[in-house]
């Protein structure tokens, strides 16, 4: 089994809006230090079910990341975690705002990388939460693409997937290769060991240019034709909270309803 | 695409008619349609469509309803049905599409973008027409919410989902003409490569995402008390959802989850119990038109987004509210029946 798992760095989301600063000149985030870049959680859970994949099914798992030097540091936590390689994809050409760049740019790595069976990616980011990366590479790759999957299984040369829909989940019977988009419900992503850890940072992680993978941005896309972040803004975010007074606890639920009949128009 | 014209909307069904989210998207479409002078036009995909749904398109703005019924096109399929908005959308060039954020759109949205080589941008809040480019201007929460960026696409057509209660939906207008078209969809579906062999129902009551009350239970809520929350949210036929560490010790099932990891909400009324407020929570309910917070730590990060707040024991608190409510609502109810006597 080929098991490709695209992977990416993003701010920590957990970190908190005060602290959270944009240059709306760049019209990206300012650079926090480097403890606050994680891993995209979904994508750590991709990165476990593929990990499982190959425990109980053989195989090896490559983990690409586009990003720029500071991504490396993710790509060895996944070694830890269990990948087998990581490959880093950077190069000026990739622009963020662009998703559809990016999509094409890990599709093109995973051309390069070439032999594959399943594709993990997660299904949404913490960052620009574009959501379509994982299915951009499937439409490129003309692959079937399932998102969102909590679930699955290999048998023989399929794999079986319970998808999330609105009420509930379907059964879906997929040939390899595919490509599937996981959310959290999935697994819980382990810890690596201290061993791993320290074996992961002696290993080396190869860096893919544009060059490298036969990327020609002018050819998926003619100049002029793309998606552009214009502006990047921070909405108000604190607002000034009316306290409810009251004598007494009860007092304050009864006064809050009286609050809220005023305040929500149509609740009663 | 050139020489496009036209704001298509992607139309969902339930049982009682259009989705709220189309009615929606309509409301969106027909504010685009008149900066731009052009048609707003609807599309119904599936097997077996009634002519009501189709009514009801012009009804809430439609110009023209293109009906694509076939029946493969039963159940949702992802190969089957970016195929046939495909080839819908290659015969009638529409500058825009709009989708609803909903398990179809989003997934439906993306695979057309990249068939038809245009852009997409998901999950958008506000959407107007630059008068200058003419092209549409579309605005969207990055960073879980914590900054917005307003994107824009040159190629055609402008692709995008919204987000649910984020535009107001379009009146209904009985008298409103409009065409229906039976899309002719003279293609051979492929036989498709993922197979749905069974669909399965787990989840029951109110969906959170549509819900215009949302009760949310934070990590500081005991098990034996979820039961209260329940009440006052059905109090309102609302919902009731949780933070994340109340679905990662298995209090309350994963879908309940709200937050970046989870469900993003937008109710009329969110009242927090026990939530601290961490950022990721945070994310999935700014959208909420009131938000409350009911905590005993004054100083939860939570109060600092809440329009109304109590700081105290939700044991005691709650109990109050429910009443208060129960209260209320019998008055309104005995005014109601008074009335009609």
């Amino acid at each position: 089994m080929n098991l490709i798992v695209c992977v990416k760095q993003v701010i920590d989301p957990e970190m908190p809006p005060a602290m959270f600063e944009i240059d709306s000149e760049a019209k990206r985030a300012k650079s926090p230090s480097r403890t606050s870049l994680v891993i995209n959680d979904y994508d750590e859970v991709a990165l476990e079910a593929a990990v499982r994949v190959k425990e109980s099914h053989g195989g090896k798992v490559t983990v690409i990341s586009l990003g720029d030097d500071s991504a490396i540091q993710t790509i060895r936590q996944c070694l830890a975690k269990g990948a087998d390689e990581g490959i880093l994809i950077k190069d000026s050409l990739f622009e963020e705002e662009d998703r559809s760049i990016t999509a094409h740019a890990l599709a093109a790595a995973i051309k390069k990388i070439g032999d594959f069976d399943l594709i993990f990616c997660g299904r949404q980011e913490a960052d620009w939460d574009a959501s379509q990366v994982g299915i951009g590479i499937a439409e490129v790759l003309g692959i079937p693409a399932i998102s969102p999957v909590r679930k699955l299984e290999i048998r023989d040369r399929t794999v079986v997937i319970e998808r999330i829909v609105d009420e509930g989940y379907e059964v879906i019977e997929c040939p390899l290769p595919c490509l599937v988009a996981v959310d959290t419900e999935l697994a819980t992503p382990r810890y690596p060991t201290t061993k791993a850890v320290l074996e992961a940072s002696r290993k080396r992680v190869p860096i893919w240019s544009a060059g490298d993978i036969e990327f020609d941005a002018s050819k998926i896309m003619p100049e002029g034709k793309r998606t552009r972040l214009l502006k990047l803004f921070k909405p108000e975010f604190e607002r000034e909270c009316e306290l409810i007074s009251g004598e007494s606890p009860e007092e304050m639920g009864t006064n809050l309803v009286l609050k809220l009949r005023e305040a929500v128009p149509g609740l009663f | 695409m050139t020489d496009t014209k036209g704001i298509l909307i992607y139309c969902e069904t339930q049982e009682a008619g259009l989705t709220p989210i189309t009615i929606e998207q309509l409301g969106a479409g027909q504010k685009l349609a008149t900066q731009l002078g052009e048609e707003v036009l609807a599309v119904l995909v599936g097997s077996g469509i009634d002519e009501k749904s189709a009514h009801e398109c012009i009804y809430y703005g439609a110009d023209k309803v293109y009906v694509i019924d076939r029946e493969p096109l039963e159940s949702y399929s992802p190969e089957l049905y970016s195929k046939a908005l495909e080839t819908l959308i290659e015969r009638i060039k529409p500058s825009i599409v709009l989708f609803g954020q909903t398990t179809v759109g989003r997934d439906l949205a993306p695979r057309l973008a990249y068939k038809l080589n245009t852009g997409v941008t998901l999950d958008c809040v506000d959407l107007t027409i630059d008068p200058s480019s003419r092209l549409m201007l579309q605005t969207k929460p990055v960073y879980g919410g914590k900054a917005y960026g307003v994107y824009v696409c040159e190629s055609k057509p402008q692709i995008v989902t919204i987000r649910p209660k984020s535009f107001p939906p379009m009146e209904k207008n009985e008298s409103k003409k409009g065409e229906i078209i039976l899309f002719d969809l003279e293609i051979d579906f492929p036989s498709t490569r993922a197979k749905v062999v069974s669909r399965e129902k787990e989840k029951a009551g109110i969906q959170l995402e549509a819900a215009k009350v949302v009760i949310c239970a934070g990590r500081g809520v005991a098990r034996d008390d979820l039961g209260l929350l329940r009440e006052l949210a059905n109090l309102f036929n609302g919902a009731v959802g949780c933070t994340r560490p109340v679905c990662d010790d298995g209090r309350l099932p994963p879908q309940h989850q709200i937050g970046l990891t989870g469900k993003i909400v937008n109710p009329d009324l969110y009242i927090g119990i026990a939530v601290s407020g961490a950022t990721q929570h945070l994310a999935g309910i700014m959208g909420s038109k009131i938000i409350v917070a009911v905590n005993k730590d004054p100083d939860a990060p939570i109060f600092r987004v809440a329009h109304y707040g109590i700081v105290g024991d939700y044991r005691e608190v709650v109990p109050s509210i429910i009443n208060k409510c129960k209260e209320l609502k019998k008055v309104f109810s005995d005014d109601r029946n008074y009335c009609h006597a």
